[in-house]
């Protein structure tokens, strides 16, 4: 019984864990992208920001 | 399945991304250059209180083919960003992924993203009055955040209480409300700042399902030929 088990659990693990890794990578461009105070981050992105009608300046 | 997940949310990225890149060219760029001719006629007079100017008299891209670089490589960043976001969605809730979830996944996050924080804080062309940005991001996360969870528990669950829990969640920020400019000070003419909310809207949602329908494809496409 355990024998079968085990692979499963070890898949679901491998999932969240790729998922969580996406989520992060993901999330942390977008907000470089669409939501950094620094200045230069924030020209360097200005059209692409107010494309996605996120909030800007 | 990292490197799996990785390779195809960042070429997925670059594909959607170039594409979309070249819809800002010649749909949102124009709209925001036209804006800005306004926006300088604004800063002429002094900005009114939580008008963020600072960033204006740093460094930024020239006008030209390095400002058309940077949007391009950002765009092409965001839709990377998007790619991950839906592929770990789709990951973390168990659903197979095809063109046909991805893309499912990718009108709802649209809605999340664009639809429900627009209805609060409408998209803005260069010089539109604004209330502080901070406050403004803050409310446009929660909102995010707030409409992806109602959409998911609404389609997901199949008794009464979390839907109704869900109608809740969506219209939580709504009730709370964005904040919101002390006074309009924007310059530009009304029907340019109407065509930019609709440009705007249009291209958040081309890039969520561009980037889901890549992200989708090539995921089916590598699964073929080496299954993860």
């Amino acid at each position: 019984m355990t024998t079968v088990a085990i692979p499963a659990v070890r898949g679901r693990s491998e999932v969240l864990k790729a998922a969580f890794v996406a989520f992060t990578l993901g999330t942390t461009l977008v907000f470089l992208t669409g939501f950094s105070h620094i200045d230069n981050v924030h020209n360097a992105a200005h059209d692409t920001r107010h494309a996605m009608s996120f909030p800007c300046h | 399945m990292i490197h799996r997940v990785l390779t195809v949310g960042l070429l997925a990225g670059l594909l959607a991304g170039l594409l979309v890149a070249t819809l800002q060219y010649f749909i949102t760029t124009p709209l925001i250059l036209a804006g800005e001719v306004y926006e300088a006629q604004e800063m002429a007079t002094p900005p009114a209180a939580g008008h963020d100017m600072a960033s204006m008299h740093d460094w930024k891209p020239a006008d030209g083919i390095q400002r058309t670089a940077f949007t391009s490589i950002a765009t092409i960043a965001t839709s990377a960003g998007f790619a991950l976001i839906l592929l770990a969605g789709m990951l973390i809730s168990g659903d197979a992924i095809t063109v046909k979830t991805a893309f499912g996944w990718s009108v709802a996050a649209f809605v999340a993203t664009g639809l429900a924080p627009s209805l609060g804080l409408a998209p803005e062309l260069p010089g539109s009055a604004a209330g502080p940005l901070l406050a403004r991001q803050i409310w446009w996360l929660g909102t995010a955040i707030s409409t992806g969870l109602a959409l998911w528990l609404f389609l997901r669950s199949t008794t009464v209480i979390p839907k109704l829990v869900a109608v809740a969640l969506l219209a939580a920020p709504h009730l709370i409300g964005a904040p919101q400019p002390i006074a309009f000070e924007s310059k530009a003419p009304a029907e340019l700042a109407a065509h930019f909310v609709a440009a705007s809207l249009t291209i958040q949602a081309a890039l969520w399902i561009l980037s889901g329908l890549a992200a989708g494809a090539l995921w089916m496409r590598f699964n073929k030929l080496a299954p993860v």
